[in-house]
């Protein structure tokens, strides 16, 4: 039997595997470089930019908590300029596709980096974090609102020549509505979810366990959560879906496949083990050959209801 | 030495590599949860390839940890980050407090192997007697000078280890200080260092999850509390104590 074809269509942009690294756990690329073979992954979605470099939030950032954890980094990366200077030089080299994921606190910032990102030689695509604040309009996310989720769709779509992936945050109450807004601002693809706003309290001390006090849960804990969000986005858009969300093994990248995503990326699992996004493409590619399907397309919808 | 444990690992790549004050990722559960590695300093390395951990049951991880059994097989990563960094040429004393003994007396030992200072103090803190287990004389057999100290009294000098700096460091020398140990220890060693204009560095702790640079979770201000944060298990677990914001 010949190798199956593990290959799929974000929009015009063609993977060759679908399994990518979630934004914000896989820092850019280099990290991970001692652990995994960046050229066998779908491709690497890098470390959230903005315009200019961010501090982040005061320390502690991250708590264990059971099955994932919470953490509040606050955003920070080193800027656009010493992204596209520094880290791009590399990521031109790993042999596989490039998503820089960005972030903003106006339409303008947002604007700015998807044009500026679309002059940048080797990026395949952006992702849209959409659950920052938009300071003129008050600190309400973009994420939360579906006008202004497809105003910001539009505004980077307008000004970027590059397939735009808009990152859903699922602290809302109808994900599929944010989902369609970015439908109809242009958007190649929607990936999710992010995190879930969680907290931890030290009985101790009575203090939050977070200098920010709340923070955005992530791991094996929110993998239903975000499954169920899946499956109810697949069905509500026409464009494709990337499923995140606690995936930390084969059988996780298989259930959101067949819940609907198109492809998958892989988050806090990085951390736990640093080589989970190459196993789990050698595990889909096994699932594959085991069950004699030819194509990753097979399984992509797949899930029967009745 | 209630709750104190030594773990020793074949891992001849981690051991061909080790620097004293580097660090491994441990896993500690094959399931969810616990679900990240647990970050442990090198305790020593005997031979060319095993690596020896000194770690306190603290929470479930740890706890999972001590209740391995031989020839169980371990997930690992490391070594990590940047360790002390010793000449020779200036006289070193090294602090440690509590769990922070533990990557010193990789230190001594590597000090001993490859530099000849002018003079090695090795000074140990602990809250009683019986938390330092076997560690003082473990530090004498390796034939240096070592004092100690407890917070009650029932050891050594009756008080913190910091406070022994001034007592055994002659000041016709010039020092090298290496330190790990609780927060407050290390605010006092970089204070002394500071004023005394000996050379500091310490080994910091913080929550981390991927011990690689990729999470930014370990994040510590910088001394001038402006910049980007320095980050432990890259930029660190050691580092100058003048670049550090002590808070």
């Amino acid at each position: 039997m010949t190798t199956p074809d593990m290959r799929v269509s974000i929009g015009s942009l063609v993977l060759k595997n679908p399994v990518l690294t979630a934004s914000g756990t896989f820092g850019y690329g280099k990290e991970f470089a001692p652990y995994v073979n960046l050229h066998f992954l779908g491709g690497v979605v890098v470390k959230g930019i903005s315009l200019a470099p961010r501090r982040g939030n005061p320390p502690p950032r991250i708590v264990e908590t059971a099955s994932g954890m919470l953490n509040a980094i606050g955003l920070e990366n080193v800027g656009l300029d010493r992204f596209i200077s520094e880290k791009m030089p590399y990521l031109r080299e790993i042999g596989t596709r490039v998503i820089v994921n960005i972030l903003g606190d106006s339409l303008e910032e947002y604007q700015t980096l998807g044009q500026r990102l679309s002059e940048v030689e080797g990026i395949s695509g952006l992702e849209v974090n959409i659950s920052c604040p938009n300071v003129k309009k008050g600190g309400v996310a973009f994420g939360t609102d579906p006008a202004m989720a497809e105003a910001v769709t539009r505004a980077v779509c307008a000004h970027s020549t590059l397939p735009v992936i808009v990152k859903l945050s699922p602290n809302v109450s109808d994900i599929t509505q944010i989902a369609r807004a970015a439908e109809a601002g242009g958007a190649q693809a929607v990936s999710l979810i992010n995190t879930l706003l969680g907290m931890a309290i030290d009985t101790k001390s009575r203090r939050p366990r977070l200098a920010n006090i709340v923070g955005g849960l992530s791991g094996p804990a929110i993998k239903p959560i975000a499954l169920r969000m899946v499956w109810q986005v697949a069905q509500a858009v026409k464009i494709p879906v990337i499923g995140i969300g606690g995936i930390t093994s084969t059988e996780d990248a298989l259930e959101f496949l067949l819940a609907g995503a198109t492809a998958i990326e892989v988050g806090t699992a990085n951390f736990v083990n640093p080589r989970a996004s190459q196993e789990i493409v050698a595990g889909l590619d096994r699932y594959l050959t085991d069950n004699r399907l030819s194509r990753i397309s097979e399984v992509i919808g797949g899930l029967i209801l009745s | 030495m209630p709750d104190i444990f030594r773990l020793t690992i074949r891992a001849p790549e981690i051991t061909a590599n080790a620097r004293p004050g580097q660090f491994v990722m441990v896993q500690t559960y094959s399931g969810y949860d616990p679900l990240l590695r647990r970050p442990l300093s090198i305790h020593q390395t005997i031979g060319k390839d095993q690596v020896q951990l000194l770690y306190k049951v603290v929470g479930k991880g740890t706890r999972l940890l001590a209740a391995m059994t031989p020839g169980q097989q371990l997930n690992l990563s490391g070594p990590l980050g940047h360790g002390f960094e010793v000449t020779g040429r200036k006289a070193i004393c090294l602090v440690g407090g509590g769990m922070g003994i533990a990557p010193l007396y990789f230190l001594a030992r590597e000090i001993l192997r490859t530099t000849s200072p002018p003079k090695c103090v090795v000074l140990l803190g602990a809250r009683t007697a019986a938390e330092f287990g076997p560690l003082p004389r473990n530090f004498m057999d390796l034939g240096v000078t070592t004092h100690l100290a407890t917070d009650d009294g029932s050891l050594g000098s009756h008080g913190f280890v910091a406070e022994l700096l001034l007592q055994h460091l002659d000041h016709d020398l010039e020092w090298t200080v290496c330190a790990c140990g609780p927060h407050p220890m290390l605010k006092a060693v970089a204070d002394q260092c500071r004023k005394q204009g000996w050379e500091g560095q310490v080994s910091l702790e913080a929550m981390m999850a991927c011990g690689i640079g990729a999470c930014l979770g370990c994040a510590v201000p910088r001394a001038e509390l402006s910049g980007p944060y320095l980050h432990v298990c890259k930029d660190g677990p050691v580092f100058k104590a003048e670049e550090v914001a002590w808070l």
